[in-house]
């Protein structure tokens, strides 16, 4: 060891308040980035993967003679998968993760809001996943000469967001009920895949369902989102929409606030809960 | 301002343990720790020492805001850790030993830094502390290596110079050198023993199963099993109340049925310790006085076993402990499961 004079740290003015929160989210986006380039096996989990489960899709349309747009919702939707399983395997199991990690005592036990935490690790997700889903796009859209039409840019945007935020609220949301379900998290997780791809509606349209199903399918994000786009991107888009896009950003907005809140009400809660419980470092007794 | 880093009163803590679905309506409770009382003052290295699962852990975990006690309360910093844990959290930080906190994808300095984020510390600030830090645990060169790429001893002075990095008021290390080789942990200790010396408001809370390492470090010493603190002061003082007696260390050929009760029945032995090593036993005693060990060496002759060694030696903290448990520490984590932690 070298010599210990450095030791003698001068008062550093650390920040608190917002200015601690806007850092927090920093620094817990950065692994999520930075994890894109260091590991490259994403290219072929999370790009070549889906895209033959949208080939799939593709090649059944084409067979039963389909319209071409289904061709464009199957590659639309190949890409929006890629959010939810983000959702799924990195926000909502990830406090489980974190804490067999042995990191959520020390985001907990630091002076930063775990909102925060959670806020860092959906907005790093949201920017490597949507490099992911811009990949399955472009590649998609080549492969199957897909044809794009947008109607409206803004609302295009508008919608896309609305969407990820309302879907990153859900995911910090269920990431707090996780945290005290321990093991059981991983079977949940994958208990919750499969059905949210049906009901999403990534690969037809939810309007092949009836009024109250395509309803009810509607609390998951993804489901209006990716019915709102599609309408948005393809000419006869419109016609084979659920609701008017007006009125899908409209229960967007809504979802955002209730999950988000929610997100928030939860976290505190399971937190008390953990600590009173002694589960923020152990698992069940 | 009171001088007091830490301080707990009647403090507890039970865990219910869930078993399976039979057992399930009827919870077993585990009591962790129980009416501990205990003051650390501003400038103290205070050490924890006990065996595993003696409730050292649990008691770090409740004044580091993670856990709550289920009876009586403890100040950090003159903040209660249950009512205001907000006041608590930036003014502390925790290492444990052997955790694999950070992101193996991350570099040994992003690590760092990332945590260095959650407590505000301006990046600049941080990455000079983190380069001086680094370069006094000698792992400035592997600044730039991802974090899985360390073994462990390299991975745990990693996560030391974390809890450093954001100059905690109070600082806790739970078994800092746990696995670390005697080289790492003597680079552990000093490292310590520097911030401690350096800043005379510091305050560090250390846990260890190694009593070298209490001794050689710690202003105080509290003594924990079961939950329960024993004894509370400065290693000499708990040494001296054994310096009256006499402490002999004894080698001999197999043992032949003799056990440690049938020595410790004797008048004059106060404990006795039986460890098999390789082609014998080793016997530590604590005896009222010198002359006792006469009786010792009748018992060992008339069951023919031979003495090989023979020490008389200064009290260890590992006596003290022997003296207060009525075992070596050694043997009390042999025989209780790991459960309070």
């Amino acid at each position: 060891m070298k010599a210990n004079n450095s030791l003698a740290f001068s008062p550093s003015e650390k920040v608190t308040g917002w200015r601690l929160f806007i850092k927090t989210i920093g620094a817990r986006a950065y692994p999520r980035v930075i994890g894109m380039q260091r590991e490259k096996s994403w290219m072929f989990f999370d790009v070549f993967l889906p895209l033959l489960a949208v080939s799939a899709y593709v090649f059944v349309y084409r067979a039963i003679g389909a319209p071409e747009e289904y061709v464009g919702f199957v590659v639309v939707g190949g890409a929006m998968t890629a959010f939810w399983l983000n959702i799924l395997w990195s926000m909502s199991s990830q406090l489980y993760w974190e804490k067999e990690q042995g990191n959520l005592a020390l985001y907990i036990m630091a002076p930063n809001s775990m909102m925060a935490v959670l806020l860092g690790m959906a907005l790093g997700g949201l920017v490597a996943t949507t490099l992911r889903a811009l990949a399955i796009i472009v590649l998609g859209s080549l492969i199957f000469q897909v044809q794009y039409s947008i109607t409206s840019f803004t609302q295009l945007i508008a919608v896309f967001f609305l969407a990820m935020t309302a879907l990153y609220g859900m995911g910090m949301m269920s990431a707090s009920l996780f945290l005290l379900f321990s093991r059981e998290a991983w079977h949940l997780a994958n208990l919750a895949q499969e059905p949210v791809y049906l009901f999403s509606g990534f690969y037809f349209p939810i309007k092949s369902f009836n009024f109250w199903l395509a309803a009810a399918a509607s609390f998951i994000p993804l489901t209006l989102g990716l019915d709102a786009m599609r309408q948005l991107i393809f000419p006869s888009g419109a016609l084979l929409g659920f609701l008017s896009v007006k009125f899908e950003i409209t229960v967007l907005i809504i979802l955002c606030v209730v999950f988000l809140a929610g997100a928030k009400f939860l976290l505190d809660y399971m937190e008390k809960l953990a600590i009173r419980e002694g589960r923020i470092t152990e698992n069940r007794r | 301002m009171s001088n007091f880093a830490l301080e707990t009163k009647d403090l507890g803590r039970i865990y219910k343990i869930r078993g399976n679905k039979k057992e399930r309506q009827e919870r077993k409770e585990l009591i962790a720790l129980e009416n501990v009382n205990l003051t650390v003052e501003r400038g103290e290295l205070f050490g924890l020492l006990g065996p595993n699962g003696a409730g050292k852990t649990t008691l770090i975990k409740i004044l580091t805001t993670l856990l709550a006690p289920t009876s009586g309360w403890a100040r950090v910093a003159e903040q209660d850790v249950s009512l205001t844990p907000n006041l608590v959290r930036p003014r502390i930080n925790m290492v444990s030993g052997g955790e694999s906190s950070g992101y193996g994808l991350l570099t040994v300095r992003e690590n760092l830094w990332m945590f260095s984020q959650f407590y505000g510390m301006p990046s600049k600030e941080a990455d000079k502390r983190i380069v001086e830090l680094l370069t006094m645990v000698g792992l400035e060169d592997r600044m730039n290596t991802k974090s899985s790429d360390l073994s462990t001893g390299l991975r745990q002075k990693m996560n030391i110079v974390r809890g450093f990095l954001t100059d905690p008021e109070v600082l806790f290390l739970d078994e800092p050198t746990l696995g670390l080789d005697v080289g790492a942990s003597r680079d552990v200790r000093k490292l310590i023993r520097s911030w401690m010396e350096t800043d005379k408001n510091r305050t560090l809370l250390l846990t260890t199963h190694y009593m070298v390492e209490a001794e050689e470090l710690c202003d105080r010493v509290a003594i924990i099993n079961k939950g329960k603190v024993l004894a509370c002061d400065t290693p000499a003082n708990l040494k001296r109340d054994l310096q009256r007696d006499a402490i002999f260390e004894i080698e001999t050929s197999p043992l032949n049925g003799l056990t440690d009760k049938i020595l410790a029945e004797q008048a004059e032995v106060k404990k006795a310790a039986l460890t098999e090593i390789e082609g014998g036993a080793r016997l530590e005693l604590i005896l009222k006085d010198e002359s006792a060990v006469a009786t010792v060496i009748n018992i060992l002759t008339q069951k023919n076993i031979k003495i090989k060694r023979l020490t008389k030696r200064e009290p260890t903290l590992e006596d003290v402990f022997m003296e207060l448990v009525g075992q070596r520490m050694e043997d009390v984590e042999k025989d209780e499961p790991d459960e309070s932690k």
